[in-house]
């Protein structure tokens, strides 16, 4: 070994002598540090326990006041009239608090007895008892009826430890109609806990799981006060004071209206789907249905696990929020946008006919792209193929436009995005083009997905509040409204009306006035014209309205077969759509409506639609008249 | 033969041999913690209301935890070396993928939703800060340059924003005291340190402007307790009462009436200590601290005999961050200390914790038992 390298051995040697005793000593001077801390922790305790120990001492035998939470009254929520729909109720539950119940299980067969529990739920509240901590509150029965309270105050001196609690709870006075809409409130979870301001929340035990309840959670809850209480050291309350009292949350006016949701779900019937109604120049939603539904009041009282799982595992779905979540082929409803993009970007005028044998080829294929009518309906213009919803002249013009600039003239409608609600939940829906197509298929855009694209088949998925909010700007020739539920909102305890901004934005401003018109003219063709396919709505109506009819197909029909609607499962029908505004040249009404699996738009949508505007304009809904 | 053991090994029993060396467990450690675990659960049944799920569900994790501790130890501390970054950077990942994806909730958003299990990344990060740091800090001579200090600094400063972020203080807070730690038993420079101490209150603004609500009104509740009748000071207070009027000997076991009577919140979480103090009494109290500083102690053992500058830092580090944990639960408890959250080390009851401060020690025990034998 060369003495070059012994000496830089040498180096490293007394390098890391030196550094480990560097670290050697500053550990050993944190550990000197660390009982220091300690001592002052002790020197603290030793002040606590031994210096101060007789006050506190003597404080743990007295009297002890606690802070007791006033959880506030929860806001009230009314449609556009001041019909109330969600209110508060005064309750009384059976409550006990088993550390302090001397001999539970005579206590609670006697408790069975006098309310009636069967077996099965009796174990089931022994199983919870067993589950929570001894010193927390266990409801035993809620809701009780007011003879079931005078029969248990008479005799709940002999049982410590369960008391009655008065307590308001939420009540849905119309049941299932506002279900999806308004919401319902619960339980606080633990998924709550996590979000909430644990100090406002002291008392409250439910809070908005859904609608309206949840978004404007904040406001309908209120602000929080709080009492003074005294107990002794058996535990038992001696005396309350006040102190500072709750201030109850914001009552809430919604846009919604009772009649006209109640003839939107009378209309819809038994059918699952959904039912949209804005006022498109506030962006007001008027009704807002989606079906199946249920009674959000089950919610509000804690829902038995066995009825929970028979709502969420039903194959209807009646949990899920059609109007929001829902998706849907926009079918032919998508057709009137197209044809405004082909106005715009010049690829067609008012006058250009296209010929329909029927079908459609692109060129150099021979894939036949078909027609809803077999024999095709022969020269059309832009007014009559909407009118009578013809595909070949759409396939001609989407196989025009082209995919990239139909996606990016559809999107200024909202097709895709968010429409931006003021309710929870909201999907996307989807609009395709090529970047999405490369980017969650892994696949290059073929033209053939442009032609169905064009008539709003193929990856096209919408909801109906999509629909309708794209309904809406076509009726305000462009001008987008934020579509919200809230009118206004009251302080509490001021009588001042807060009243919401309405949140416009026009990213349509340059399409060309004539193209709006020859659009919505023949929108109007479709309820009022000789052919259109809503025309059987149109009759005896004082004012024009503008409408669109959609058939989306769920199910693909191979080449050469035909759609057998009896020998098809029901599940696999179409879907019928119908938008519509009224009155079209000054539009204050918007509806859309998707009747999952219901067939033909024009048959099963557009009547429902007729409904709807009839009583929105103040006629009656019955037809004997007709 | 025998000069390729040092003397203490030759002094050792074979079983003691076998579990240190062939099995990588740490018998005096395990001892330390185990019996602070039963310390825990004993107190727990009373805190808990005589809930045997309770103490089923904590004896549970308990395991859960020890077998990672146990997992850790098997691991080779130069095979933590060759990870740390990796960890470190997963970690940050983590934790911004929470605050990403947690966007809609207006409180603490800590968890991420796996798919099979719910996970808290900022309780990765108490292992990677420390990790990471020794690993870089060791990557050259120590005591490090002026550059490596501030980047080490700024290993501790970001996951320590990202978590206060959350709004999760405490956490933060002991990250930021778990690097820090490594950072001065790295031996910089007392200049450096004393310039710190000065700086410090300069970085309480900013610290104030991140804060959330809550947080600050934690703040301003220490300073005045009188102004949340509700909230924080009314832990303190009952917690002070439950534990005064404890005495010197204590009520006795199952026997406190301030932790019974529904008056002391969270009694079995981040406040167990008060319950331990009424009914053990300051004797109880000051058995229970002395036995923390002795498994600390064990661990700075650990540290220093430990071969390699890493290896020292970590340990280090691991050791004092446990003491740590203990100074702030108590201080808070005792109303030395802001309420910030912190559970008192293997007594509190709660999972997450527990498991990081057993695979801590689990890293611990693998320093200690992957020693060469040969004296270098």
């Amino acid at each position: 070994m060369s003495s070059k390298s012994q000496m830089s051995l040498r180096v490293i040697l007394t390098d890391h002598l030196r550094e480990s005793r560097l670290v050697n000593d500053r550990l050993i001077f944190a550990a000197f540090f660390a009982i220091i801390l300690f001592m002052i922790v002790i020197v603290r305790l030793v002040v606590l326990q031994i210096m101060e120990y007789e006050y506190f001492d003597s404080l743990s035998d007295k009297n002890h006041v606690d802070i007791g939470a006033l959880p506030p009254q929860r806001g009230l929520i009314f449609d556009r009239n001041g019909v109330i729909l969600a209110e508060n109720i005064p309750t009384f539950s059976l409550e006990l608090i088993p550390e302090k119940v001397i001999d539970i299980d005579n206590t609670l067969s006697n408790l069975a007895m006098m309310l009636s529990l069967s077996a099965d739920s009796l174990t089931a509240l022994k199983q919870r008892i067993n589950k929570q901590r001894r010193f927390n509150r266990v409801v035993v029965q809620q809701l009780l009826t007011e003879k079931e309270v005078a029969s248990l105050s008479v005799n709940l001196h002999r049982f410590p430890g369960v008391d009655i609690v008065g307590r308001l709870i939420r009540h849905y006075p119309h049941g299932n109609l506002f279900a999806h809409t308004v919401g319902y409130v619960g339980r606080i979870n633990e998924r709550d806990q996590e979000t909430i301001d644990e100090f406002n929340y002291k008392g409250t035990m439910q809070i908005g799981k859904t609608g309206v309840e949840r978004y404007y959670e904040k406001m309908l809850h209120g602000i929080v006060g709080h009492r003074k209480i005294e107990t002794n050291v058996q535990g038992r309350v001696v005396r309350e004071s006040q102190g500072v009292a709750s201030l109850a949350g914001d009552d809430l006016f919604l846009h919604l209206d009772l009649n006209l949701q109640r003839v939107a779900s009378n209309a819809l019937g038994d059918y699952k789907g959904s039912v949209v109604a804005l006022d498109p120049r506030t962006g007001g939603v008027l009704a807002m249905v989606s079906k199946p539904d249920f009674d959000p009041n089950d919610f509000v009282t804690g829902i038995s696990k066995k009825e929970y799982i028979i709502l969420r595992d039903s194959t209807d779905r009646p949990l899920f929020d059609r109007t929001l979540r829902g998706y849907y082929p926009p079918g032919s409803t998508l057709k009137p946008f197209v044809a405004l993009a082909g106005l715009e970007f010049g690829v067609v005028d008012e006058h250009t006919k296209t010929f329909d044998p029927g079908w459609f080829i692109l060129p150099g294929q021979d894939h036949r792209y078909r027609c809803w009518k077999d024999n095709g309906h022969g020269y059309v213009d832009l007014k009559t193929s909407i009118a009578q919803s013809c595909d070949v002249y759409f396939y001609n013009l989407a196989n025009a436009l082209g995919i990239d600039r139909m996606h990016n003239f559809l999107d200024l409608f909202g097709f895709g995005h968010r429409t931006g609600i003021d309710l929870p939940g909201e999907s996307k829906g989807l609009s395709p083009s090529r970047q999405w197509k490369r980017i969650n298929r892994n696949l290059s855009w073929y033209p053939g997905e442009t032609l169905i694209s064009g008539i709003g088949q193929g990856f096209n998925q919408t909801t109906p509040i999509q629909l309708a909010q794209a309904a809406a700007i076509l009726a305000m020739r462009g001008i987008n409204t934020l579509p919200q539920v809230l009118l206004s909102r009251r302080k509490s305890g001021e009588n001042k009306m807060q009243l919401q901004f309405i949140v416009t934005t026009n990213n349509l401003a340059i399409v060309d006035s004539k193209n709006w018109k020859i659009v919505i003219d023949s929108m109007v063709e479709v309820v009022h014209g000789e052919h259109g396919t809503a025309r059987h709505i149109g009759i005896k109506l004082p004012f024009n309205v503008a409408g669109k009819t959609g058939t989306a197909q769920v199910f693909g029909i191979k080449q050469g077969e035909e759609y057998d609607t009896d020998g098809l499962a029901k599940k696999l029908h179409d879907h019928a759509l119908f938008i519509a505004f009224a009155p079209a040249e000054r539009p204050e009404f918007v509806v859309a409506i998707v009747v999952e699996n219901g067939g033909s738009g024009s048959k099963i949508a557009a009547p429902i639609a007729r409904k709807i505007i009839k009583n929105y304009f103040g006629m009656s809904v019955n037809e004997q008249s007709v | 033969m025998s000069s390729l053991f040092n003397d203490r090994q030759q002094t050792q029993g074979l079983i003691f041999r076998i579990v240190s060396h062939g099995i990588h467990i740490d018998v005096l450690l395990l001892l330390g913690l185990l019996i602070l675990l039963s310390v825990g659960l004993m107190v727990l049944f009373s805190a808990g209301g005589r809930d045997i799920e309770l103490l089923l569900k904590q004896l549970m994790r308990a395991g859960t935890a020890f077998m990672i501790l146990f997992f850790l130890a098997q691991i080779h501390p130069d095979r933590m070396r060759n990870l740390a970054y990796w960890v470190y950077g997963l970690g940050l990942i983590l934790l911004v993928a929470v605050l990403v994806f947690g966007h809609e909730g207006k409180g603490a958003q800590r968890w991420l939703h796996l798919v099979f299990f719910r996970f808290q990344p900022s309780e990765l990060m108490k292992l990677a800060v420390p990790l990471a740091m020794s690993t870089y800090l060791t990557e050259r001579p120590l005591p490090p340059t002026a550059l490596r200090l501030v980047i080490g600094l700024l290993m501790i400063v970001v996951p320590s924003f990202l978590i206060a972020k959350q709004p999760d203080l405490g956490t933060s807070l002991l990250i930021m005291s778990s690097g820090l730690i490594v950072l001065f038993i790295s031996g910089i420079r007392w200049r450096i340190i004393l310039g710190f101490i000065i700086f410090c209150p300069l970085v309480f603004p900013i610290l104030w402007y991140i804060m959330h609500a809550y947080q600050r009104q934690r703040v301003l509740t220490f300073l005045n307790p009188e102004s949340d009748p509700l909230g924080a000071s009314y832990h303190i207070i009952q917690s002070k009462i439950a534990i005064g009027s404890g005495g010197v000997f204590g009520r006795g076991w199952l026997e406190g009436t301030q932790s019974h009577l529904e008056f002391l919140p969270e009694r079995s979480t981040d406040f167990i200590f008060a319950v331990i103090a009424e009914e053990f009494g300051l004797i109880g109290v000051s058995l229970l601290l002395f036995w923390y500083l002795l498994v600390a102690g064990r661990g700075i053992f650990i540290a220093i005999q430990a071969q390699t500058s890493f290896s020292r830092l970590l340990a280090g580090s691991i050791s004092m961050t446990f003491l740590v944990y203990v100074f702030v639960n108590v201080g808070m408890v005792t109303g030395l200390l802001p309420v910030v959250g912190v559970p008192l080390p293997l007594v509190s009851y709660g999972g997450t914790s527990m498991v990081t401060i057993l695979a801590e020690f689990g890293i611990l025990m693998s320093i200690h038992t992957h020693r060469r034998m040969m004296v270098p």
